[in-house]
């Protein structure tokens, strides 16, 4: 990845109301960079799929400007589109299809001619060699999902989307979809994936964007995000229990725990000062003998969870 | 031009035919050999002929129009149809292909189909009547425009429907009573005077007398009309499934 080089998609001003009323996308900014995994996170109903869809041209924007690759998605939309991959949410199968089929039907959509060889290939990386001559509505739930991402990959996009990829999925197959997901990022795939679980987006994407009510309130390096809004708990094992925490503590609204034994200070990773220092000086004087210190980090769930609550006020950013 | 996407659907729907070869090819046949058992047997003796054309020979245009018409239209309607309620759908909307290509591939292949069936019917006539056509061009011609513009119609209520109710209602409630009250098994001349003028507020007449003219050269309009008919008829479909992609109608949000 190239941090300097032009994004492969550009999102500027994209705005998307409904028919009904319903403001599902407002004025989203976004650039996604060349070969990374970016995950978006949102509640439903957030606009994660209309994002995805108006990129893919399913949904009509009300306004703003989206470019796949530099060409524009409605002037070149044939350029555009070519670059990318969708599997969609749901399990949109044609039940009595053949895999091999359907996968040939895939690529040819996208312009490209038969290739048998590749199409052999993809399956057998995806388990589905031996499901080739199969019916659709034969396959298990984890076997068509397999299917989707075989026809979504059919034409060698440069962009794929996995819209919520392991929404109903077992562990078992979500345990397989990032191995498949950790390949083509080796590949140099640009991965674009939306999800509401938390640990999903944690432990495989570079980037996280939130998205709440349509606008996207946070987009950071994964890291960067988890400690830019990321709380930090102290806590302070003492030698001795305390009965109360003393006055001169009382500005850390330090947390005492039942037994005494335990003190616990929260603070925030992007303040100037956390306090620590100060906060050690005055147990020191208060006379409180430490045995332990230890620190524990908020997750990105805990974060997401924060950030959607705080929206009601603004932006976060 | 992205003719693998074109030849990507159009092979895709006839592998779809293939598969249902039974539905599709067996039923007519049997249809047809029904319809000339009951018409051609069992009334035709008492009605001898038609304009100087034996009636068993009279009725093959109309019954090939008959089969064409509702095949063109249940074939097209559903071949759109499905893909929307099955979802699949997504991947054609999100495909670097034109909407004009899409057509092409979904009509495309039901107008084929149809043009088999059509052929089909015709080779089991000529095992019931002896058949002569008098300008095969012509015939040909208009077997070709029907085929297409009445899969274009098609897919316009493919489109439009999203229930199965809705995809059978025209044909079921429109198209059948058009085709039979359009002269399918009779000439217009055989009806009362009043109804000879109602009738030719039918566009199917039209398509019919032209048919049957390729066939006998007996027409109940001038044959120029009934070519102009079907003309306008593409043309009116062509306009509204324009108007549909360019606004999108029931495929984008």
């Amino acid at each position: 990845m190239n941090p300097t080089s032009e994004p492969i998609i550009r999102v500027r001003g994209l705005g998307k109301r409904y028919a009904n009323g319903f403001t599902a996308l407002s004025n989203v900014d976004l650039d996604i960079k060349e070969g990374e995994i970016l995950a978006l996170l949102g509640p439903n109903g957030a606009g994660k799929t209309t994002l995805i869809s108006t990129i893919c041209g399913l949904v009509e924007p009300t306004s703003g400007s989206v470019t796949v690759g530099g060409h524009d998605i409605h002037k070149n939309f044939r350029e555009a589109r070519s670059l990318i991959g969708l599997v969609p949410q749901e399990l949109a199968i044609a039940p009595f299809d053949v895999v091999a089929n359907t996968v040939r039907l895939s690529r040819g959509l996208f312009g490209l001619a038969r290739n048998d060889v590749y199409i052999e290939e993809l399956l057998g990386r995806l388990s589905l060699g031996d499901k080739m001559g199969n019916i659709m509505q034969q396959l298990s739930g984890g076997m068509k999902r397999r299917v989707l991402i075989a026809k979504a990959l059919a034409h060698e996009p440069r962009i794929l989307f996995l819209d919520e990829p392991t929404a109903g999925v077992d562990v078992e197959l979500r345990k397989d979809m990032w191995a498949i997901v950790e390949q083509l990022r080796a590949d140099g795939v640009t991965i674009i994936l939306t999800t509401h679980y938390i640990e999903e987006a944690e432990e495989i994407a570079d980037r996280v964007g939130v998205i709440a009510k349509g606008r996207i309130i946070a987009i950071d390096d994964k890291v960067n995000l988890m400690s830019r809004f990321g709380r930090k708990q102290l806590t302070i094992e003492l030698r001795d229990p305390c009965d109360s925490v003393p006055a001169t503590l009382e500005p850390f609204s330090l947390e005492r725990s039942s037994d005494g034994r335990r003190l616990v200070y929260s603070y925030d990773t992007r303040a100037d000062r956390t306090g620590i220092t100060s906060l050690l000086q005055a147990l020191n004087s208060a006379g409180l003998q430490l045995k332990d210190l230890s620190t524990t980090q908020s997750s990105l769930e805990d974060i997401f969870v924060d950030m959607v609550a705080s929206d009601n006020d603004g932006a976060v950013e | 031009m992205n003719v693998e996407g074109i030849k990507a659907i159009y092979f895709n729907e006839m592998r779809r035919t293939r598969n249902t070869l039974l539905q599709s090819i067996v039923s007519p046949v049997l249809s047809t050999a029904l319809y000339f058992v009951v018409f051609g047997g069992a009334i035709g003796s008492r009605i001898q002929s038609v304009e100087g054309v034996d009636y068993g020979l009279f009725i093959v245009p109309g019954l090939m129009m008959l089969s064409l018409l509702t095949q063109s239209i249940s074939n097209a309607s559903f071949g759109i149809f499905f893909p929307k309620f099955t979802g699949t759908i997504y991947e054609v909307m999100s495909a670097p292909m034109s909407f004009f290509e899409v057509i092409v591939g979904y009509v495309g292949a039901a107008a084929t189909k149809s043009l088999i069936i059509g052929t089909i019917i015709l080779i089991t006539a000529a095992f019931f009547v002896d058949l002569r056509i008098a300008h095969p061009v012509w015939m040909v011609a208009f077997l070709v425009l029907t085929c297409i513009a009445f899969s274009l119609f098609g897919f316009i209520i493919g489109l439009w429907a999203d229930n199965f109710e809705k995809l059978q209602l025209i044909p079921l409630i429109v198209i059948t009573p058009l085709v039979f009250l359009g002269g399918s098994f009779y000439s217009i001349d055989m009806l009362p005077e009043f109804w000879q003028k109602v009738t030719l507020f039918n566009p199917v007449v039209y398509l019919i007398s032209g048919f049957r003219w390729s066939f006998f050269e007996v027409a109940d309009v001038p044959v120029g009309l009934s070519l102009a008919m079907i003309a306008g008829f593409l043309v009116l479909c062509l306009g509204i499934v324009w108007w549909m992609f360019k606004t999108g109608y029931k495929l984008r949000s």
